[in-house]
Parts: structure tokens; sequence; C-alpha cells
């Protein structure tokens, strides 16, 4: 059922873009307006979640990381895995935002036929969501061309490496091809894979069947369609310039494919698709496991007012002398 | 908020790296290619007032890989070197004979376009390259 759902949602975006922009001729709406309103949106909406959880409190460190802690001096320490300094967690949550160290451990839970519980490799998810989120990021990088005047030359020199195949004259951009293929598999393990679909919901397939229509609308656009780029890119440069115009007829395609990217980027922010900025914020990722070497004070306690014995000694001194108490400290 | 300085700078560097494209135009006179491009050259004078490219502008400019692709496939596959068009005008299909004979200015032309929205076909590696001042002067 949300599967369809979700699916129904992406056609309805596409449905509107198509009317708005063909048939009422809508596209200073959908080509000026809608790209404003949507990237406030995502940078107002990001800063908003990552101010809320930075004002959630933790008070503990969480060790549960999968690695020996620091200990006696002859036990080997995984420094990675369970640090206890700051640099050795920045070297933890690096190597987990580019390479997803805690999909690799991912496992099978399988009952065998005797009955026993068994956990199987399974390196799928992994290598899926490193695709997906590698050509994303690619894709995003050779997009800067449509925003930038000057191109920086990073986009050119990536232009170069990723696109050393050509089909039809025209480099044929890898990355785009795998971020779909990314995409793809993701989708097949949610439908296919009976104890994934149990618990997928209709926040899981909605963006992926969004980022699958933003890919193919992109593919089909560049590889067979075609648009007219020299005018996407004015009418890019006037978002950025705040001086917006609308240069002419640019072919339906481009609209579906901007509009998908504007909801996209107003969902974001209301989404599981924040786990781009909460990733940073994961307890079990970003804490050092220090808990036996510093004191960590849980910031929520009250304020106690306390009386030590050394406070009551000097209130009591006299009496105590006097009765012939030992005392601490007797001048 | 707890930590806040280092959520701040977080939180700017977020922003510095959104804002890239507003940012990095800043002081650049991104100038459309549109204006630029330049219809004069002897061929398409000559042409007179219904002077048209294969297909229709519109047509061209989303398209003209399309075409230089299908001529290729027809001339190196097929071995057919003459192309008619729907309305029955015949084109020698060739990149360096039919489209330079007419936009023989090529650095007002195709190259004005090409590096506004960062192109860089490699055709020329091959095929004889147009002539513009900047490889007239190379070569004296
Ligand atoms: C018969 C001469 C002729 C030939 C051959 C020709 N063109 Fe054109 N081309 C024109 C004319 C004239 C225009 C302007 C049409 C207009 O603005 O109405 C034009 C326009 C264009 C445009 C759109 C420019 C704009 O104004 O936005 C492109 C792109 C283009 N040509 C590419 C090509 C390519 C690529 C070839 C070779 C496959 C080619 N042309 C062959 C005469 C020619
Ligand atoms: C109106 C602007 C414009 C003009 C004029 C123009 N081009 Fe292009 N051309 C483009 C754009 C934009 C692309 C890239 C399209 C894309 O990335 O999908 C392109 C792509 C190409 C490609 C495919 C290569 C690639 O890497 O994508 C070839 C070949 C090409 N142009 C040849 C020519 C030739 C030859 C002329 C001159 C006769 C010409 N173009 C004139 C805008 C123009
Ligand atoms: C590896 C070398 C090579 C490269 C690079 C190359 N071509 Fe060609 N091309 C050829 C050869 C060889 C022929 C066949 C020439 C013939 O038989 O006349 C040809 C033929 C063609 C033809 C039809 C015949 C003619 O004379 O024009 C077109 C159109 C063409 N190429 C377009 C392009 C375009 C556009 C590019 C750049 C995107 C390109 N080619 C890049 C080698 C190349
Ligand atoms: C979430 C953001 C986006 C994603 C994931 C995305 C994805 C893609 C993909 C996969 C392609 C196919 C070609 C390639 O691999 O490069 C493509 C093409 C294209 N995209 Fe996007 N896109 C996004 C945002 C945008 C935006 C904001 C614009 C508006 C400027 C845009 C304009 C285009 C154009 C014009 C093409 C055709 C390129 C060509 O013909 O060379 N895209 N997109």
């Amino acid at each position: 059922m949300s599967i369809l759902v979700g699916l129904l949602l992406v056609v309805a975006i596409i449905a509107i873009t198509y009317i708005g922009v063909e048939v009422l001729g809508l596209s200073a709406l959908f080509g000026i307006v809608l790209p404003y309103v949507a990237v406030a949106c995502f940078i107002i909406g990001f800063i908003y979640r990552i101010v809320k959880w930075a004002k959630s409190p933790v008070p503990f460190r969480i060790p549960t990381t999968c690695g020996q802690q620091k200990s006696l001096d002859f036990i080997k320490q995984n420094k990675i895995e369970n640090p206890s300094s700051k640099g050795w967690v920045v070297v933890r949550m690096i190597l987990e935002v580019l390479t997803f160290r805690s999909l690799f451990r991912n496992t099978k839970a399988e009952l065998t036929e005797d009955g026993n519980l068994a956990y199987q490799w399974e390196k799928w998810l992994w290598l899926f969501a490193l695709m997906f989120h590698w050509g994303f990021f690619f894709v995003l990088v050779r997009h800067l061309r449509f925003i930038t005047d000057p191109v920086p030359g990073f986009v050119q020199l990536w232009e170069k490496i990723d696109g050393v195949f050509w089909v039809n004259l025209q480099a044929l951009y890898l990355t785009g091809f795998i971020m779909v293929a990314g995409l793809g598999l993701l989708l097949c393990r949610r439908l296919f894979l009976d104890k994934v679909r149990y618990i997928s919901l209709l926040n899981d397939y909605f963006p992926l069947f969004l980022l699958l229509g933003i890919g193919c609308s992109g593919i089909l656009m560049r590889y067979l369609t075609h648009v007219d780029v020299t005018r996407i890119k004015e009418l890019a440069m006037g978002w950025v310039t705040f001086n917006p115009t609308v240069p002419g007829d640019i072919s339906i395609m481009f609209y579906i494919h901007l509009a998908l990217v504007c909801v996209l980027l107003i969902y974001f922010p209301l989404s599981k698709l924040m786990h781009a900025g909460g990733i940073f914020f994961s307890p079990t990722r970003n804490m050092a496991n220090n808990n036996r070497m510093v004191r960590h004070e849980n910031p929520w306690n009250p304020v106690v007012k306390v009386h030590t014995y050394e406070e009551y000694e000097d209130e009591f001194r006299d009496k105590m002398r006097a009765v012939g108490l030992p005392l601490d400290k007797d001048e | 908020m707890y930590k806040p300085t280092k959520i701040i700078i977080a939180l700017v560097i977020f922003l510095a790296i959104v804002t890239f494209p507003i940012w990095s135009s800043i002081g650049s006179d991104s100038v459309s290619p549109d204006v630029e491009i330049s219809l004069d050259t002897p061929a398409i004078n000559a042409l007179g007032d219904d002077a048209s490219c294969i297909y229709d502008t519109d047509y061209m400019r989303a398209n003209h890989m399309k075409v230089l692709s299908e001529w290729k496939v027809e001339v190196v596959r097929n071995g057919n070197r003459m192309i008619v068009t729907e309305d029955g005008r015949e084109y020698l299909a060739s990149l360096e004979n039919t489209c330079f004979e007419c936009h023989s200015n090529y650095e007002d032309f195709c190259l004005k376009c090409h590096e506004y929205s960062n192109v860089d076909p490699s055709c020329w590696e091959c095929h004889l390259e147009p002539v513009t001042d900047s490889n007239v002067s190379e070569e004296v």
C-alpha cells in the first residue's frame, strides 16, 4: 500500500508540473518561485533541525561499540571502533561518513533447518548505499556547471574523468548511472526481501521514488530527449545572481526534473533524509569512550546543596575538641 | 544549546557549502551567449532573409549533438553521405564541410555557447579544427 502511495505522490508531482507548465503556462512559478521557496525551506529547516538536536542533552557516553576498549597496557585497544581520545573519534566519524562502516557490519539473521539461529555475511546494503551516495555526490559536483560561471576547475576535471566513455558523441557520465542503479537496488531490497518490506513505510519508499524520478528524468534529458542547456544555465544563473528571468522555451522534462528536486529539498528537513546532518549527532559515533577516565556530569542535574565533612568539622571544631573527638585539622 | 561554538562553526560551514554558487558568482559578469553568438557569416548572409539552420532553431539549440551523431552513423555505418530533411532539403553530412560552411565563425558561435555551459567536445582530436584567431596565432 505505502509503495503505491509513494509512487502515486511522485506521479502526482510530475502531473502537476506538466499541467502547470504546459497547459497553464506557469513557467515562472515552476522555474523561479518554487526553486527559491524550496531552497529557503531546505536551509531554514536544516538549521532548525540541527539546533533542535544540539539542544537535547546527552548525559552519558555510550560505549556500545564493537571493539576492545582502552584497558590494561598489554591488551590492544581497537582505537577506531572504541576510541578514548578526540582524535580517534574524528577518525571514526570521517570513516563512517565516507565509507559507511556501520553498514559494512550488517549481517543477515536466519533460522536454519534445524532451528538454529545463524548470522550470514550481508554486504549488499552497504554496497548499494555506497553506490547511491557517492554517485549522488559526484552528480551534484558536475551540476555545478549549471549554476557557476566561470565553472570551477575541479568540476571540469571531474567531468573529464567521469566522462571517459562516450555515447552518441556525448560523454556518458558513469556516476549518474551508478547513482540510479544504487537507488534501484535499494528499492528492490525493500520490495523483495520480506523482512525488510515488513518494516518499510511510506517515508522509506517516497524518497526512493523521488530520487529515482530525479535521476531518470535527468538521464532521459541528457541522453534521449535533449534540452536546451544554454537556456537552463541562463535560468539558473538568474537564481544565483538574484536576477531571475525565464529565458524562452525550455523542455517540460527539465521542469519535471526541477520540480522533483524542489520537492526533495522541501521534504529533506522534514524527513529521515536529515540523517545527512544527524550522523554527526549519533552518540555511539561522536563520543570517546572515556567513561573510566573522565567524570561526566549529567547536564540537567539540579544544583544540590551539600555539606562536606570539612565544612562540618569547621562548624563544630570547638565542640568536637571539647569532647575529645579526633580532628582532621587541629591547629 | 550544548557546545554552541562547535555547532555554530558546523552550521557556518554548511551554509558556505550550500551557498557556494551564490558567492562564487559575485563579481563575475555572466553574460548569456544568446546575445553574443553571431550569425554574421558570408554563407549565412548569402542565404538572405529566409536563412535557416538544418532544422528549426529551437530544435537545433537542444539537439545539434544528436543531429551530428545521426550524421556520423549515416556516414560511418551506412555509407550514406547525403542527408535529406523532411521538407526535401539536401545536405552533405559533414561536420567540417556543412556546419562550418555556414557557421564559419567557430569562435563567435559554437565556442561562445560551449564555454558558457562548460562543454568541450573533443572532436578536434581527429576532425579538422575550425580556424580561430587563437589557433592561427599559435601557428605563426
Ligand atoms: C545552411 C546554412 C547552415 C548550416 C549548414 C548549418 N546551420 Fe546552424 N544555423 C543557420 C542559421 C541561418 C541559423 C539561425 C537560425 C535562426 O536564428 O532563425 C542557425 C542556427 C543554429 C543554432 C542555434 C543558434 C541560436 O541562434 O540559438 C545552432 C546550435 C546551430 N545552428 C548549429 C548547427 C550545426 C551543429 C550545424 C551542422 C550540423 C549547422 N548548424 C549547420 C545556418 C546553418
Ligand atoms: C546555443 C548554444 C550552442 C551553440 C550555438 C552550439 N552549441 Fe554545441 N552544445 C551546446 C550545449 C549547451 C551542449 C551540451 C549539451 C548537454 O550537455 O547536454 C552542446 C554540445 C555539443 C556537442 C556534444 C558534446 C558534448 O560533450 O556534449 C557537440 C558535438 C556540439 N555541441 C557541437 C557544436 C558545434 C559544431 C557547433 C557550431 C556549429 C555548436 N555545437 C554550437 C550549445 C551550443
Ligand atoms: C577518434 C577520432 C574521432 C573523433 C574524436 C571524432 N570523430 Fe567524427 N569521424 C571520425 C572518422 C574517422 C570519421 C569518418 C570520416 C569519413 O569517412 O569521412 C568521422 C565522421 C564523422 C561525421 C560524418 C562525416 C564527416 O565528414 O563529418 C560526423 C558528423 C562526425 N564524425 C562528428 C563528430 C563529432 C561531432 C565529434 C566530436 C564530438 C567527432 N566526430 C569526434 C573520427 C572521429
Ligand atoms: C537533487 C539534485 C539533483 C540530482 C540528483 C540530479 C540528477 C541528475 C542526473 C542523474 C542527470 C543525468 C546526467 C548526469 O549524470 O549528469 C541530470 C541531468 C540534468 N540535470 Fe539534474 N539533478 C539534480 C538537480 C538539478 C538542478 C537543480 C538542475 C537545474 C539547474 C538540474 C538540471 C539538469 C540538467 C539540465 C540535466 C541535463 C544535462 C545535460 O543534458 O547534459 N538538475 N540530473
